[in-house]
């Protein structure tokens, strides 16, 4: 297929001015046929300049792809054409009320007022709180009753409110409502002084803040020519990992509770605590926060730090396989877990789903074979995926992911590492570019843009969380589900609400 | 059967002695800052320069440990200098003009109110509002409940219901769209209820200071009773805070 959209490369920076600035009609017509062929959207947002709004699309096929055009105020929506675009195209209405005409279900995403102060396209007057002038989808018949959830949940979990339509047990849809951790996290990033950017990258999701704080530190590179020597770049591979352990090691462990089967529970919750003490045997910090900084890592694997490494993953290598083979061969659990909520590959390709909720439906990306940075240029990441699509194959895609990567681990500490650490401070950025960064967080592909102006300022930050894809998937898997099994379905996604609403 | 009694045997026995012997915490880790009154005033200035979340008044030489995300900057500039962290994770206070610190802390157990130690001492139900933060501070809140610490040894517990909860733990800024939420969840609590602020976000805005989302210390809206600094605090400053407040 001929396209004018740009090839361009994760971490990489590019002028501006290299990337293709379509006319609209052309704009759309390709990243239609792209995304129809296959492709899949990392990216598509505006942004302002000068007094104009342009539009941005990255793209990925087996490469990634970005082009531009002006943005009209109201557009023929690409999502009644080609499902993939759905939310971003909500967002754009959201955030600066650009409106997709004739869009299926345009909704907003996390409620607050467009940054142009242009007529809301939702008619909501956000004086009002949370949802607004929405209505819920309601399924009508006198045997359907409705379920409602939250924002503040009966556990100690972030706010969301869930909807459930239900005949019986049986749930016929589920509408998720989220937005009640919205920060305006973009425009902090905008705004605020440069030294304060690497806190707020990494709380924009607590329990990815090494994948954000890469995608921040990546962006920063490219944008100022700095370069992590080859010892950050390890530290900085075993740290995303550590990261991806303690998640899937921590959900197993709920979705055994789920279950009722406490063993599992009792020791994934000690295990997981004891990959995050491993996070702070590095940086002091059970969440990686401060570790990874522009230009390198801000702390040493000094041989006494890695050696103490090397023995904590040496004892809780065989229990971590051990407790995933106890929870993966004990039946009662086998049978909650196969055929309960299952999405259909065709539904994971149109919804874009990523990361091992996709794997889980057959879809094998993976950033860190597709696109890898880091250490992960030299690693071999296999390609791998299940094709069930229920809680089982999500299940086992983490648990698999897990030995995958104490292996990685291990594979990185068994010689000295070295780096010079960096002390924090932020280079100057290189006037009118653009980067993307790209990296495989433990919950899927997580990305960040970055477009400069003429002084070097920050145009426009983007943050895209893999849960922004993947929430739907949620939704969409409880579909003919029955009610009792959705705290199983939602462990085994555990999307993030905090990396959503930003 | 036979698999779930190795792994059983494999567990081992986990729970930590805490409070009754002292665990000291990995070196890296920072918990309670020390200032060194003796360094150069250039030195103090390029600290509270460089602190990502000004929380360094060069001047009277102090940290807020409300604003303060211990992010280690101001260590590594002045390479201990000025500012050290030591691994003292008993960092929580009941006034939050205590936050501001040169490293000496007044003890939490003086501060506490008795009658909460007459009410709660024996039982302690909490209900969390996740508001708006990053989810770190609530998920070293919920390892609470691990076998390694086993909050519900002591008879706290986290509860579902507001109606069934003593006080309230709140993490995040408070954002726009949790506001009310919140406000209800207060509401509901029966009296007398306490309010504890978990995390920097909490205490002050944190991180996200500055946005007009957020609001920029959970004691602009309610009487809060117990504060938790740290992004986010390790669950042993929670559950030291916990144990020395209330019983
Ligand atoms: S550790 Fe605290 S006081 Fe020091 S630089 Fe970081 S935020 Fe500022
Ligand atoms: S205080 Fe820090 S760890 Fe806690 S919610 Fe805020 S950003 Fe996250």
């Amino acid at each position: 297929m001929k396209t004018d959209f740009l090839e361009i490369e994760n971490g990489r920076k590019l002028a501006r001015d290299e990337i293709p600035h379509l006319g609209f009609d052309e704009f759309r017509h390709q990243a239609l046929d792209i995304v129809k062929d296959g492709g899949k959207v990392i990216h598509y947002f505006a942004y302002p300049e000068g007094g104009d709004m342009k539009l941005m699309a990255v793209l990925r096929t087996d490469r990634l792809l970005a082009a531009g055009c002006d943005a009209p105020e109201a557009y023929p929506s690409f999502t009644a054409e080609c499902e993939p675009f759905h939310i971003f195209e909500r967002e754009i209405a959201e955030q600066f009320g650009i409106r997709p005409e004739g869009h299926p279900w345009l909704k907003a995403v996390r409620y607050h007022a467009n940054y142009r102060g242009k007529p809301d396209v939702f008619g909501n007057d956000y004086a009002e709180d949370i949802p607004g002038n929405y209505e819920y989808y309601a399924v009508e018949s006198e045997e359907i009753h409705e379920v409602a959830v939250g924002p503040v949940h009966a556990g100690v979990i972030e706010p969301g409110h869930f909807r459930f339509n239900c005949i019986g047990e049986r749930v016929l849809h589920l509408e998720i409502q989220l937005g009640y951790q919205h920060r305006a996290v973009e425009n902090l990033l905008l705004n605020a002084d440069a030294r304060r950017l690497p806190i707020i990258a990494e709380s924009i999701a607590g329990d990815t803040s090494v994948g954000n704080s890469l995608c921040y530190s990546q962006a920063v590179e490219a944008l100022s020519s700095v370069a992590p020597d080859k010892g950050a770049q390890v530290i900085r591979t075993i740290a995303l990992e550590l990261e991806r352990i303690a998640n899937h090691v921590g959900d197993l462990g709920a979705l055994s509770g789920d279950v009722a089967f406490l063993p599992p529970a009792n020791y994934c919750g000690r295990m997981r605590g004891d990959f995050l003490n491993m996070s702070l045997l590095l940086c002091g910090n059970r969440f990686g926060k401060g570790l990874v900084r522009p230009g390198g890592v801000c702390f040493s694997l000094a041989d006494e730090v890695r050696n103490i490494l090397d023995e904590r993953i040496k004892e809780i290598k065989p229990q971590v396989r051990h407790v995933a083979e106890l929870l993966f061969s004990t039946p009662s659990v086998l049978s909650r877990f196969e055929d309960c909520g299952a999405v259909s590959l065709s539904d994971a390709e149109k919804l874009g789903l990523v990361g091992p909720a996709a794997r889980a439906c057959g879809m094998p990306y993976d950033a860190r074979r597709c696109f890898p940075t880091e250490h992960y240029k030299r690693l071999d990441i296999p390609e791998y995926a299940l094709p069930s699509g229920d809680v089982y194959a999500r299940a086992k895609v983490r648990g698999d992911e897990v030995m995958q990567s104490i292996n990685i681990i291990q594979s990185l500490i068994n010689g000295p590492v070295e780096t010079d650490c960096v002390n924090g401070k932020i280079p100057a950025l290189e006037p009118s570019s653009f980067v993307v960064t790209v990296n495989e967080a433990w919950r899927g592909e997580l990305s960040h843009c970055v477009l400069t102006d003429a002084e070097g300022g920050i145009l426009r930050y983007k943050v895209k969380d893999p849960s922004f894809h993947n929430w739907n998937g949620l939704a969409m898997s409880l579909r003919d589900t029955g009610i009792s099994d959705f705290p199983l379905n939602n462990k085994s996604f555990n999307l993030s609400y905090c990396g959503f609403d930003l | 059967m036979f698999n779930t009694l190795k792994n059983r045997f494999e567990q081992g026995y986990r729970t930590s002695a805490y409070p009754k012997e002292k665990i000291a915490l990995w070196r890296r880790y920072r918990g309670l800052p020390q200032i060194h009154k003796d360094a150069s005033a250039e030195l103090a200035a390029e600290c509270a320069d460089l602190c990502p979340q000004n929380a360094i008044d060069p001047v009277r030489r102090l940290i807020d440990m409300g604003r303060c995300v211990f992010c280690g900057t101001c260590e590594r500039i002045s390479n201990g200098a000025f500012v050290s962290f030591t691994n003292d994770f008993e960092i929580s206070v009941a006034e939050k003009e205590h936050l501001l610190t040169d490293g000496s802390l007044p003890s939490l157990a003086d501060h506490s109110r008795q009658h909460f130690k007459k009410l709660f001492g024996r039982s302690l139900q909490l209900r969390q509002v996740s508001a708006a933060g990053c989810n770190a501070c609530e998920a070293d809140l919920n390892v609470l409940a691990t076998p390694f610490f086993d909050l519900a040894r002591f008879g706290i517990n986290f509860v579902a219901s507001p109606r069934h909860s003593d006080a309230i733990v709140v993490t995040g800024p408070v954002s726009r769209n949790m506001k009310t939420a919140l406000l209800r969840t207060y509401k509901a609590t029966p009296d007398p209820k306490v309010v504890i602020a978990v995390g920097s976000c909490a205490l002050t805005g944190g991180p996200f200071r500055g946005s007009p989302e957020i609001t920029e210390g959970l004691d602009t809206l309610l009487p809060v009773d117990l504060y938790i600094p740290g992004c986010p605090p390790h669950p042993l400053s929670n559950l030291h805070a916990l144990l020395t407040f209330f019983k």
